[in-house]
């Protein structure tokens, strides 16, 4: 059992109460909502007579729906204006901070909280949405939850939760160049397999990811949940507290000082004890690119597909699915796979430093002809940055569609949708079968650097021959 | 779909109930109800999309297609089972098409709990034990009994000690799945701890 680690100081002190039946009641610091998986728990609250118990803990913004094209209300979808209309009178009625459309201060609600700078180290952070783990980049303990626990949230501030194990996963050197957090990410996950999380808290440590920006830390604590652990996190440093500092909900004057001392005290101890502990060389990662229907079935980009055989026998399996849903050859290169849709965007890689990278990539560039290609940036933040620092005419002059903040075709709820069988090349965080809005459609995730590549060649390319 | 729906509620101990045997690793809950099902401000439609692509794609051939499994209500699924998204609406739409219980290899974190959440226990067994009852599955109609409080599964031709956490049965047996009420006797302490919390005290300046 894991001792001394920040997961244990964290947990530790939300513990409100050992349940009878064996499970801790947690409380949880900060609660994030969203029109998705937040209207039936407002529904259940009405059914049982009981108010939002710390309205001030809770808050909400509008992502997954929004159409990126024309946000003008209304929504053209009359169901996704239903949704937005249901959240709008959920958080009035019960007093809860909204960031709508145009405030400002809406976007993607793991792309909003940090740079909000509600997001901060030693809190419990929950939201309906599996993704809620990229709060973790932040020492925050952070995991998504479904309809029924976001209703005991609102109802009780609480959950009642197993404590997990926490596994180490320790990254000695650095990226090399053109290598960045997502093909990190895409490796750790490929090594460790996308079941290997499942009742662990992954703690990411090591020079590697000392040496990343919070950003590439949120990209990596994001995919926590696609190697099964539905909490990952980084102790806080220096870059955590320098993030922080003068966002707009973070700690002012003396509470500053206050909470810097406090932050500084939970990291894990030098002597602390983990469940498991696994080691990798991060300058060994090449530019990762996935080939399955798993974020798991991940090569590198000089790599084939690997071969029934090369396999062990749990992923025979899935690995003979992929390859019929993908109509990709075993052994066949991963290079030079053509794309129909190129996307930049996503929870995991929709921040500025993420349309920075791409934009580096294209610029004086063309995408190719037969390629559509968009960028969504995360949140209202991102965008004006973006524009502040002539990213959005990059993107528009090499090609790009330059849109509004959301969701947008990591999952497709709007009308931003693959069609047929058309391969993506996507910055987004899930290859599963139809995840991007066609039931026969075909994900490549990649990090936005290699789909700015991609479309520029209108197919999968080394994005290390792109950069100087 | 069954058209007689009602949810769980209070104390589970028994199921009794045909086995639907879907095999597959790592499926995810954008395959078990896809997102463009998930534009709803209720869980009521869910049931007849579940697997709604698998299905079409499959013919009519997918299990939850079959008519000889209409009446099923124990899902046996292979590992990872419910990766993935963190849609309730993807046990709801399971519950909602008539399933009761799932055994299974391994599941989800975020699945797992939305299914104890929602009153659907899961049990574990041996990656041996789950093909000896699909390959059953596949040639005959098989009814088990599952008891919660020994943890057993009891059938005419095969019997099964369930792997199930403790907590987990345990809320099952006392109705404490349905976790508002029991969080909400510690209201005392949950003031109490929000009080202790440093954060609480640095503010958001709302």
């Amino acid at each position: 059992m894991s001792q001394d680690t920040l997961f244990d100081k964290v947990w530790d002190l939300h513990k409100v109460s050992s349940l009878p039946g064996g499970s801790d009641q947690i409380f949880i610091g900060l609660h994030l909502i969203h029109e998705v998986t937040s209207p039936q728990a407002f529904g259940a609250l009405k059914d049982k007579k009981l108010k939002v118990k710390f309205p001030d803990r809770t808050v909400a913004t509008v992502d997954h729906i929004v159409p990126t094209d024309n946000q003008s209300r209304p929504f053209k979808d009359n169901l996704a204006e239903q949704m937005i209309e249901t959240l709008e009178k959920n958080c009035l009625e019960h007093k809860i901070r909204f960031f709508n459309i145009g405030s400002g201060n809406q976007g993607i609600v793991h792309v909003v909280a940090p740079e909000l700078g509600l997001t901060q180290p030693g809190m419990t952070i929950a939201c309906g949405d599996s993704h809620t783990s990229t709060h973790g980049a932040f020492g925050s303990i952070a995991f998504g939850i479904g309809t029924s626990q976001v209703r005991d949230v609102l109802a009780t501030q609480t959950l009642a939760m197993n404590k997990l194990k926490v596994r180490q996963i320790w990254c000695d050197n650095k990226l090399s160049k053109g290598v960045y957090a997502k093909d990190l990410v895409l490796h750790i996950i490929n090594k460790l397999g996308v079941k290997a999380g499942a009742g662990f808290a992954y703690e990411f440590a090591g020079p590697a990811i000392h040496e990343l920006s919070m950003e590439e830390r949120m990209t990596i604590c994001n995919m926590s949940i696609e190697g099964g652990a539905r909490c990952g996190y980084i102790n806080p440093d220096e870059k955590t507290f320098s993030y922080i500092k003068n966002k707009l909900h973070a700690p002012k004057n003396e509470h500053w000082d206050r909470a810097l001392r406090w932050w500084e005290s939970l990291k894990s101890d030098e002597n602390s004890i983990y469940d498991d502990v696994i080691k990798l060389d991060a300058s060994k990662v090449e530019p990762t690119v996935t080939w399955g229907i798993t974020p798991g079935q991940s090569i590198s980009i000089n790599q084939q597909i690997p071969l029934l055989d090369e396999l062990s026998p749990n992923d025979k399996l899935v690995a003979e699915e992929a390859y019929e849903y993908m109509s990709f050859k075993p052994g066949q290169l991963i290079k030079d796979t053509p794309v129909d849709v190129c996307f930049i965007g996503s929870c995991t890689n929709g921040r500025i430093s993420d349309l920075r990278v791409a934009a580096k990539v294209l610029k004086g560039k063309k995408v190719s002809k037969n390629v559509k290609a968009f960028a969504v940036p995360g949140s209202e933040k991102v965008a004006t940055k973006a524009k502040q620092e002539g990213l959005d005419q990059i993107f528009k002059d090499s090609g790009f569609q330059w849109r509004e903040p959301g969701c947008s075709m990591c999952l497709a709820m709007n009308s931003d949708k693959l069609i047929g069988n058309q391969v993506s090349a996507s910055s987004s965080n899930r290859n599963f079968k139809g995840r991007q809005g066609s039931p026969s459609g075909r994900t490549l995730l990649m990090s936005p650097a290699m789909v700015a590549a991609a479309a520029i060649n209108g197919k999968v390319s080394d994005v290390r021959e792109f950069i100087n | 779909m069954k058209s007689d729906f009602t949810p769980p509620i209070g104390k589970i101990s028994n199921i009794n109930g045909q086995c639907i045997s879907l095999i597959g690793n790592d499926i995810d809950t954008d395959r078990i109800i896809p997102a463009r099902f998930l534009k709803c401000v209720n869980f009521d439609s869910l049931g007849e999309s579940v697997f709604e692509d698998d299905r079409k794609t499959l013919k009519g051939k997918h299990p939850f297609d079959l008519e000889e499994n209409k009446n099923a209500s124990i899902l046996v699924v292979n590992s990872n089972f419910g990766c993935g998204s963190s849609r309730e609406h993807a046990p709801q739409a399971l519950m909602r098409w008539g399933i009761k219980a799932i055994i299974g290899e391994s599941f989800a974190d975020i699945f797992y709990s939305n299914c104890i959440a929602i009153g659907i226990p899961c049990f574990t067994l041996p990656k041996k034990s789950i093909e000896e009852i699909q390959n059953y599955c596949n040639n005959q109609s098989l009814l088990l009994e599952i008891d919660l409080k020994n943890s057993l599964a009891k059938s005419k031709d095969l019997n099964f000690v369930l792997e199930i956490k403790e907590s987990s049965r345990k809320m099952f047996l006392s109705g404490e799945w349905d976790a508002t009420a029991t969080l909400l006797e510690n209201s005392i302490f949950i003031e109490r701890k929000s009080k202790e919390l440093p954060y609480i005290e640095f503010g958001y300046d709302f």
